[in-house]
């Protein structure tokens, strides 16, 4: 096999889109913040719990995939491995929510170090090859441990209480309390890649030998790129089980990690919103066709491939390059003028 | 001594079995992967897909084995060329985790009709008439239909290897994967070798199901573990080689069963550990340099 450095197809697939001017974002950025606090008024709250976890799974998957260059097929390792350390956390050690949640992101982030470990020198697809084993591997151990219970899984995970005074159990506190992580999850991880330390996450994506030759320890930062990436998942993972009150085997299969796949491309990859959107566009359709017969997974498969021929900018990549067409357009006729 | 080796023996047989149903698909996954640069994910559900319709031509149409054997990798073979030539080869040109991508939706879309036709519960597959019973092997026994099956995978990997290496069609191939445009200059229609190549090695994979059939459970997700572990085989071989990768698929086979003799509850797990193992201790592959994967 030879050797060549073609440029890499995916910065010009999806491109950032912080070339958007910033009144565009804040504004959007404020729309969507009111929308999301009144939101449990006017849609089941339920569904947008399931949302929110889905989006910070997508945009964990979206860093490391539209940032970082990885493409991991491996999330379902770090998904169920905090699901099912924070459910273990609350149900059987009895420790608050929030202690809960920090063990699984750490369990979490301890699995995306070892993934690290064995994977970070591979690129590109070999790459998602091995995380995806090492994710089966996971998931063999879980089926074989004691504490997951197999094929029954963690039930009845209690929701708590927070600090003593927020009762998890009544489901609008639970909202509030899953999007206050929820949007401190997309805010770290947005000031995360406009950091030097992010600048840098991208260049390495973009040509990693430049990057190697610059003096950057190329290695170091892709490692700690993936075990953010991981605790964020895992960040998820947590909420998710506190949220359906169960940690299972579910979790922790490749079509786990399939389906933050398909949010992340559908939303749109290497941009900010895009896993929110590609969440909302996700929980819609399974919504809207739970009354079908016809079964979720053929639909998500049809989502997929009709995405990866057709659509491949995803809903707000579309957007944002309408945006970006129409600005160029106007600057354009200023000039004429 | 006896005990260990009778303890070890059927084991390292069962491992030869697995093995070459590794073989079958890796060899298929490597060919694919050597022209197309598309890893593709679907190859799995196509082993479903050939095993699948074996059943159904045994159940509905009381067709048998030997006629599945040719029947099954013929209609995946041709369904899968169509399927190149209207999606799959739109997605050359750009990178190629799209092709993993897609391949994998398609893999969603064919395990969820299946399971929504047939039911997520496994199907048995009688072990045809002609190959039924046992081989004395002298120091063991040993099912016919077993070994039957380990010398159809050798016989048919060592030919795809042969077909690749000693043969005009494979200089071709390799030829393509050097340098496609040169070879266009030379009038060879590589979209047509493309997508030949890609119904030969998903051909592979129905064969792989035909002959898997009798063993394994035959059931819509049949085919979802046995990918993952191919993968992992793939990448143990290297990503180029079809020796490295039939060598791999063997060792690991066995490597798996006889695992089951010291840690039962490990041995679904051993190729995983061994594909760690060694991207650990040998960063840069078994055979020395690291294939680029661009």
């Amino acid at each position: 096999m030879s050797t060549t450095f073609e440029p890499n197809v995916l910065t010009t697939e999806a491109k950032r889109t912080t070339t958007t001017p910033r009144h565009l974002h804040v504004a959007g950025i404020a729309s969507l913040m009111i929308l999301a606090l009144f939101a449990p008024f006017y849609f089941y709250p339920f569904l947008l719990m399931k949302l929110m976890c889905m989006a910070l799974m997508a945009a964990s998957f979206n860093l490391l995939f539209g940032y970082g260059g990885m493409l991991s097929f491996g999330h379902a390792a770090f998904i169920g491995s905090a699901a099912y350390i924070a459910g273990y956390a609350a149900k059987e050690m009895h420790l608050s929510p929030l202690l809960a949640i920090i063990l699984g992101m750490a369990a979490a982030t301890a699995v995306g170090w070892l993934f690290g470990l064995v994977a970070i020198r591979r690129r590109g697809i070999q790459f998602a090859m091995i995380t995806l084993a090492l994710s089966q591997l996971i998931y063999f151990i879980f089926l074989q441990a004691p504490f997951t219970h197999g094929e029954d899984g963690l039930q009845d995970i209690p929701r708590g209480t927070v600090l003593g005074i927020l009762n998890l159990g009544n489901s609008l506190t639970m909202y509030y309390f899953i999007l206050a992580f929820t949007v401190a999850g997309l805010l770290f991880i947005y000031r995360m890649v406009n950091s030097p330390f992010g600048q840098v996450v991208i260049a390495i994506r973009d040509n990693e030998a430049r990057a190697t030759s610059l003096g950057y320890n190329v290695h170091g930062y892709k490692l700690a790129v993936l075990m953010i990436a991981a605790a964020i998942a895992g960040l998820g993972g947590a909420l998710k089980a506190l949220l359906f009150q169960i940690a299972t085997l579910n979790d922790a299969t490749y079509l786990a990690s399939t389906e933050v796949v398909i949010v992340a491309l559908v939303g749109g990859i290497g941009t900010m919103l895009g896993p929110l959107a590609g969440a909302a566009a996700i929980v819609g359709l399974d919504w809207f066709f739970a009354e079908s017969k016809f079964p979720v997974m053929v639909i998500n498969g049809l989502v997929f491939m009709a995405c990866v021929l057709l659509f491949r900018q995803g809903i707000v990549g579309t957007i944002a390059a309408a945006i970006e067409k129409r600005r160029m357009q106007g600057t354009e006729e200023s000039k004429d003028a | 001594m006896s005990d260990t080796l009778n303890a070890i023996l059927p084991q390292f047989f069962l491992g030869l079995v697995n093995g070459s149903i590794y073989a079958l698909l890796s060899v298929g996954l490597t060919v694919i992967f050597g022209l197309l640069r598309i890893v593709n994910f679907v190859h799995g559900a196509q082993f479903m897909v050939g095993a699948f319709l074996s059943y159904l031509l045994l159940v509905y149409f009381g067709i048998g084995f030997w006629w599945s054997l040719l029947i099954a990798p013929l209609v995946v073979g041709l369904v899968s060329a169509a399927i190149e030539r209207s999606m799959i080869s739109r997605l050359y040109n750009i990178d190629h985790m799209y092709g993993l991508l897609f391949t994998l939706g398609l893999t969603l879309v064919l395990e969820g009709l299946f399971r929504y036709w047939f039911g997520s519960a496994g199907r048995a597959y009688v072990v045809p008439e002609s190959l039924s019973g046992v081989v004395n092997l002298g120091f063991m026994y040993f099912p016919r239909y077993r070994l039957f099956v380990v010398i159809a995978s050798v016989v048919l990997c060592l030919g795809t290897w042969l077909l690749i290496e000693r043969t005009r069609a494979g200089s071709y191939l390799r030829a393509a994967h050097e340098n496609p445009q040169l070879l266009r200059t030379f009038g060879i229609n590589v979209s047509l070798l493309l997508t030949a190549t890609y119904a030969f090695g998903a051909a592979l994979a129905a064969v792989a199901g035909t002959l898997a059939a009798p063993i394994y459970q035959v059931g819509p997700f049949m085919g979802t573990h046995i990918m993952v572990v191919v993968f992992a085989i793939v990448v143990i071989g290297g990503m180029g080689s079809v020796k490295g990768t039939i060598a791999a698929s063997f060792l690991l086979g066995i490597a798996e069963t006889v695992t089951k003799i010291a840690f039962p509850q490990a041995a679904s797990m051993a190729v995983f550990v061994i594909m760690a193992a060694l991207l650990v201790l040998r960063p840069e592959g078994l055979f020395g340099r690291q294939e680029s994967t661009r």
